[in-house]
């Protein structure tokens, strides 16, 4: 399975916008290739993309096949207080990852 | 419209004025903030200047970072945003997979990969046994074959690549500092010999654009010293890692030349003697370039 990669600040001020970066290491195969004998490649690709922040949901996202390999994500937020940002990357046959990056209201 | 003889030796006429135009024209291309430091991460400092030993040819030895753009230095600076990475996590589950007749992963026989830390700075080096040179592809290869009974690797291909970048990682911020005394002389004239020889339809050598122009421009390319700390290195132009012989055998096309193959003597000499004449500088590897 993919292996995912997550910038995000350590500390933040209470109501400051952050900025997450994330990667994950996926081949995002979309279905639409043909392998050397004519053969459709099943497709394989992250299909969704869910970020919660406290057990709050901070943003969720639908992945298409048109997205390249080693999809890179990255989106803004407001930090309330100090939590847990939680982000997890379904995989088409089922498969997640998560990442858990602590964010320390000072 | 019929095409005549003269017209088309009219289109390629015009063609090379405009080549000549070009070249003639002061173009003003974006080149290094030659002030910039390198820190990794915000925390490794990596020293990207050195003074030149006595005998160099070079005054200061200085790392081909300084030679790139603000953007592509930018993309070093940090382990997220430097594309490397994704083939370092590739090399990190090749080091834990078990391949082979033996049943043996890298992990089994040397344990945490940080144990190699040191080892990139001092390659190639000499071995006795079989009197060549080692470089990380020929250890990775021995491993390979000997220890785990596994095909061995293509030296330029994407494991191969994955694992010397994973392992070079392990000694990022370490000085240089390569043999080329001893049993290595041999090997280190053949590479100084090979830097100064002219070749090619270009008839030109590694010196006279990487010791007599560096700095200059080479067209829209910025010419460093062809310093080769920061290998296995990304470059934006084919998005890969990309191995020194590789690299070697880009510039001996470049001036038209019939590169050696990798692997060779000559290319394990030459990599040698360039590694010498960085002797001092960081590791950065994995460095990225265009």
């Amino acid at each position: 399975m993919a292996k995912a990669r997550v910038k995000a600040p350590k500390t933040a001020a209470a109501g400051e916008l952050v900025t997450i970066k994330t990667l994950v290491n996926h081949k995002m195969e979309s279905g639409r290739r043909k392998d050397g004998d004519g053969n459709l490649i099943p497709r394989k690709i992250i299909n969704a993309f869910t970020a919660t922040f406290g057990g709050e949901e901070v943003i969720s996202a639908k992945f298409e096949p048109a997205i390249s390999t080693n999809p890179y994500f990255q989106f803004s937020f407001t930090v309330p207080a100090t939590g847990d940002l939680v982000m997890q990357w379904t995989d088409d046959d089922g498969s997640t990852v998560e990442q858990t990056k602590t964010i320390t209201v000072a | 419209m019929r095409i005549t003889r003269e017209d088309q030796i009219m289109k390629k006429f015009s063609r090379t004025l405009t080549c000549i135009f070009a070249l003639s024209t002061i173009v003003s291309v974006a080149i290094a903030d030659e002030d910039a430091e390198l820190v990794i991460n915000g925390e490794l400092d990596i020293s990207t200047k050195a003074a030149a030993p006595a005998d160099s040819a070079l005054d200061e030895l200085i790392s081909g970072w300084r030679f790139r753009t603000n953007e592509t230095q930018a993309l070093q600076m940090d382990d997220f945003d430097n594309p490397s990475f994704i083939f370092i996590e590739q090399g990190e589950d090749l080091y834990a997979k078990v391949d082979g007749s033996e049943g043996k992963s890298c992990a089994s026989c040397h344990e945490d990969v940080a144990s190699f830390k040191g080892l990139k700075s001092s390659l190639p080096r000499h071995n006795a046994s079989t009197g060549k040179l080692d470089t990380m592809e020929t250890l990775v290869n021995n491993c390979r074959t000997e220890r785990m009974g596994a095909e061995p690797w293509k030296w330029s291909k994407g494991k191969m690549t994955a694992m010397t970048s994973l392992i070079s990682l392990q000694s990022r911020g370490m000085a240089i500092n390569v043999k080329v005394d001893g049993d290595a002389a041999n090997a280190y004239e053949l590479g100084k010999d090979l830097y100064y020889t002219r070749v090619g339809q270009l008839d030109m050598s590694c010196a006279n654009c990487h010791e007599d122009n560096y700095g200059n421009m080479i067209r829209a390319d910025h010419l460093s010293q062809g310093q080769i700390n920061g290998f296995p290195t990304y470059r934006l132009k084919n998005a890969k890692m990309n191995s020194v012989h590789a690299r070697f055998k880009g510039c001996m096309k470049n001036i038209r030349a019939t590169p050696f193959k990798e692997g060779s003597d000559e290319f394990r000499a030459l990599e040698l003697y360039v590694a010498s004449r960085g002797n001092g500088l960081s590791v950065e590897s994995p460095s990225v370039r265009n």
